[in-house]
């Protein structure tokens, strides 16, 4: 029962961060706290894993958070390009600026 | 050599083959090549055809049918047909001087078209695939095979009429023959398809001859008179009778050799043939046979009086042409079916001949075709003035010549079968001919001539290649009358008399009696009895008389273009409204364009600008309308902002979630 309880703990801190994270990622206007905000995301689901696998004495949840933490790695090294670029290209990185993805 | 059948029409289709396909290429490297294989192919042909014929002869009479199926070509359901050709009589009758006339002709286009550079192979081309449309007419063992070749040879004649395109009245003149031939192919179809069904209803699923006619008499009496009357309604476009004739005259437009092949030797005969070969069903019905005496002796009389006033040289041979083809149904309506397909033997020697006469006569004028224009050509041009002769003559039903026994075999089994006034438009219609012919050879050969001085200096006989043609169909259009003299001249029968009609028994003389007495009709046509009532001083008479009539029109003829030659202008003046009629066709055409042409464009415009461009065209192009505008309002939701389109993936994520979670119906 007490673990029950801190596994509802977990979750709820899970989606609290989830939340946190894609309130963040809508409403920010700063490309790069966009990206931690997504980052925030990430980690909210990790979270989820680690729980989920403690729950069921398996490490199949420890496993998915390797892959999860090389694609955010991944991520931020490319994001990071990305940012660059558009900085070169336009001298901010203001998300509302970048509106060419149009038709 | 029988099972070698299928080479007659093989041969002139690997000659469209050679010459269609790689024709370009050969006469830019020699232009002899083109003519050798298309003349080489019909040759081989022809000479099949002869041995064939000479193989039929060992044979008795009655076994003289042979059947060669080469492979199956339709197989559905009850409905099985085969690519099969037939040897009998009547098939490889037409087929010789289908081949031997159409092998001249080639011969005779070699000279006609030497001067038309880069079109020399498609002209070749298309007179092989002509040859190997009318021999699959000929040949086949079935109706639609047959149909193959009665299509086919409507495809050429456009093809062939409308040669020189580029002048827009020949191409117009190709459109006619066509559209003309497609209302009687309609019909043909339609006959065809109801004889198909007929049988089916007892049993006898089959387009094969062999199986068909021995059946015929399972059909009511009704329904065999309207299949004979589709079927008659597809020869009047063929073969140019009323009211399906206004393509032929238009047809000159042309090079000349194609006018004596396509409209006088062999394709207006196919309605002929299609007739004779299906004699059995067209004797069961009396009704049609009157119809198709009728019609052909009214077109015969119509086409003889236009005739009459034409300056054009090719438009008289073309009325011509159509007059002769009357006669030809006026005998078969008769029931004289042998006297009618010996009328299109004779008719295909002297006509060819007297066409490529023509356009010997034209080709020295340099073209020029009124003949108003010419005259005195008899010096200058001395082989085409005596081969023209020689058909003038034929035409014109003086004995011995070729046409005198045809047409004068077709008035007496008229006058034998009791119908009088038959016979006497028959005998009008002969005498009008005779004048025509005459008039024509008046007006090119005689007196002085009229052209212009320079086409005065161009005059000459033409080459070697024009000329042998001619010279012997001169010789056959002399000697071919006497392969079925009949008997009250058996006298000067050299070949044995009737030879032709004994030949061609097998297929037309004891079948539909046999198969009356079996059904216990009526017995439709009398001619056969009627002949044996009438003695023979009679027909030495009418013989007599339709010789005086020939004469007569030769007669007048030469006073009013040799003699007066004021009379034909005061004539003309005198029966100035007459005159006028006639020489406008009768306004047949314009009555056609009143009826037919100018309503159904009306129609066809209604369709265009009522129907098709509002309705079918506004829902293709409202469908892309509808598209187009609700793209323009949607485009709007494609923001180009990252986080709108992050907000609309949450709030979908959202909607799913709630779905799954509260198992809402959307």
């Amino acid at each position: 029962m007490a673990e029950m309880q801190d596994i509802n703990l977990y979750l709820f801190l899970s989606a609290i961060m989830f939340i946190i994270g894609a309130a963040g990622a809508i409403t920010r206007r700063n490309a790069i706290v966009v990206f931690m905000c997504i980052e925030i995301m990430l980690c909210s689901s990790s979270l989820l894993f680690i729980v989920f696998g403690r729950a069921t004495r398996t490490f199949d949840g420890t496993f998915m958070i390797m892959f999860i933490m090389t694609v955010a790695a991944v991520e931020a090294a490319i994001g990071l390009a990305i940012f660059i670029l558009m900085y070169r290209k336009t001298g901010s990185i203001d998300l509302d600026k970048f509106n060419i993805m149009k038709w | 050599m029988l099972d070698k059948i299928w080479l007659i029409p093989a041969l002139p289709l690997i000659g469209v083959l050679i010459n269609g396909l790689f024709g370009r290429y050969i006469e830019k490297i020699n232009k002899n090549i083109i003519h050798w294989v298309a003349c080489g192919t019909v040759f081989l042909s022809f000479v099949i055809t002869f041995i064939i014929f000479i193989q039929l002869l060992g044979f008795a009479p009655e076994d003289r049918l042979y059947e060669y199926t080469l492979f199956n070509w339709i197989s559905s359901g009850v409905l099985q047909t085969s690519i099969a050709y037939q040897a009998d009589p009547l098939s490889i009758f037409m087929c010789l001087f289908v081949t031997g006339v159409g092998f001249l002709i080639h011969i005779y286009s070699i000279g006609y078209m030497a001067h038309d550079e880069g079109r020399y192979y498609r002209y070749f081309t298309y007179l092989n695939l002509f040859m190997f449309s009318m021999i699959n007419l000929v040949l086949a063992n079935n109706f639609l095979l047959m149909f193959l070749g009665w299509e086919g040879v409507g495809l050429c004649s456009y093809l062939l009429i409308g040669f020189w395109f580029s002048k827009e009245e020949n191409a117009i003149a190709g459109k006619k023959a066509f559209i003309t031939n497609r209302v009687g192919d309609f019909c043909f179809i339609i006959a065809m398809l109801m004889l198909f069904c007929g049988l089916g209803e007892h049993g006898i699923w089959s387009f094969r001859f062999s199986q068909i006619f021995p059946n015929v008499h399972l059909l009511s009496p009704e329904m065999i008179t309207v299949i004979c009357l589709l079927f008659f309604a597809g020869c009047t476009a063929k073969s140019a009778q009323i009211p399906l004739y206004i393509w032929l005259p238009d047809a000159m437009a042309g090079p000349t050799p194609v006018s004596a092949l396509i409209h006088a030797a062999t394709m207006v005969t196919s309605g002929i043939y299609m007739v004779v070969r299906s004699n059995i069903l067209f004797s069961l019905s009396p009704t049609a046979l009157c119809v198709i005496a009728w019609t052909g002796a009214l077109t015969a009389l119509l086409a003889a009086s236009i005739g009459l006033v034409q300056n054009d040289i090719k438009k008289v041979l073309a009325y011509s042409t159509v007059s002769q083809l009357g006669y030809m149904f006026l005998a078969l309506g008769v029931g004289a079916f042998t006297a009618g397909i010996f009328h299109v033997l004779t008719h295909s020697f002297f006509k060819a001949l007297l066409f490529m006469c023509a356009g010997s006569v034209i080709h020295a004028m340099s073209g020029e075709q009124d003949m108003r224009f010419m005259g005195g050509l008899r010096n200058k041009t001395p082989i085409t003035f005596w081969t023209m002769a020689i058909g003038t003559i034929a035409i014109a039903g003086i004995p011995p010549f070729a046409g005198f026994f045809s047409k004068d075999e077709i008035l007496w089994k008229t006058f034998a079968s009791g119908n009088i006034l038959l016979w006497i438009i028959g005998a009008v219609a002969a005498g009008m001919t005779a004048f025509y012919m005459s008039r024509l050879m008046f007006m090119t050969f005689f007196n002085n001539c009229r052209a212009s001085d320079e086409v005065k200096h161009h005059i000459h006989e033409s080459p070697r290649t024009m000329t042998v043609p001619l010279m012997v169909l001169a010789c056959l259009s002399i000697i071919g009358g006497f392969l079925n003299v009949p008997h009250a001249l058996k006298y000067i029968a050299i070949f044995g008399e009737e030879k032709a009609h004994h030949f061609l028994d097998p297929v037309i003389g004891l079948g539909p009696d046999k198969i009356l007495q079996k059904a216990g009709h009526e017995i439709a046509h009398q001619a056969s009895h009627a002949t044996a009532h009438h003695s023979l001083s009679l027909e030495y008479g009418l013989m007599l008389l339709s010789i005086t009539i020939a004469l007569a029109g030769i007669s007048i003829a030469y006073m009013m273009y040799i003699k007066k030659k004021d009379w034909p202008e005061k004539l003309a003046s005198r029966f100035c409204t007459l005159h006028k009629v006639v020489f406008n066709k009768w306004y047949v055409d314009e009555l056609y364009a009143f009826l037919f042409v100018r309503p159904f464009h009306v129609l066809s415009n209604f369709f265009w600008k009522g129907i098709d461009v509002p309705i079918i065209d506004g829902m293709v192009n409202g469908i892309a309308r509808i598209v187009l505008w609700s793209s323009t309002v949607l485009r709007h939701v494609q923001t180009g902002q990252l986080q709108s389109y992050a907000i609309s993936v949450i709030f979908g994520t959202l909607l799913l979630m709630f779905y799954y979670y509260f198992h809402v119906d959307l």
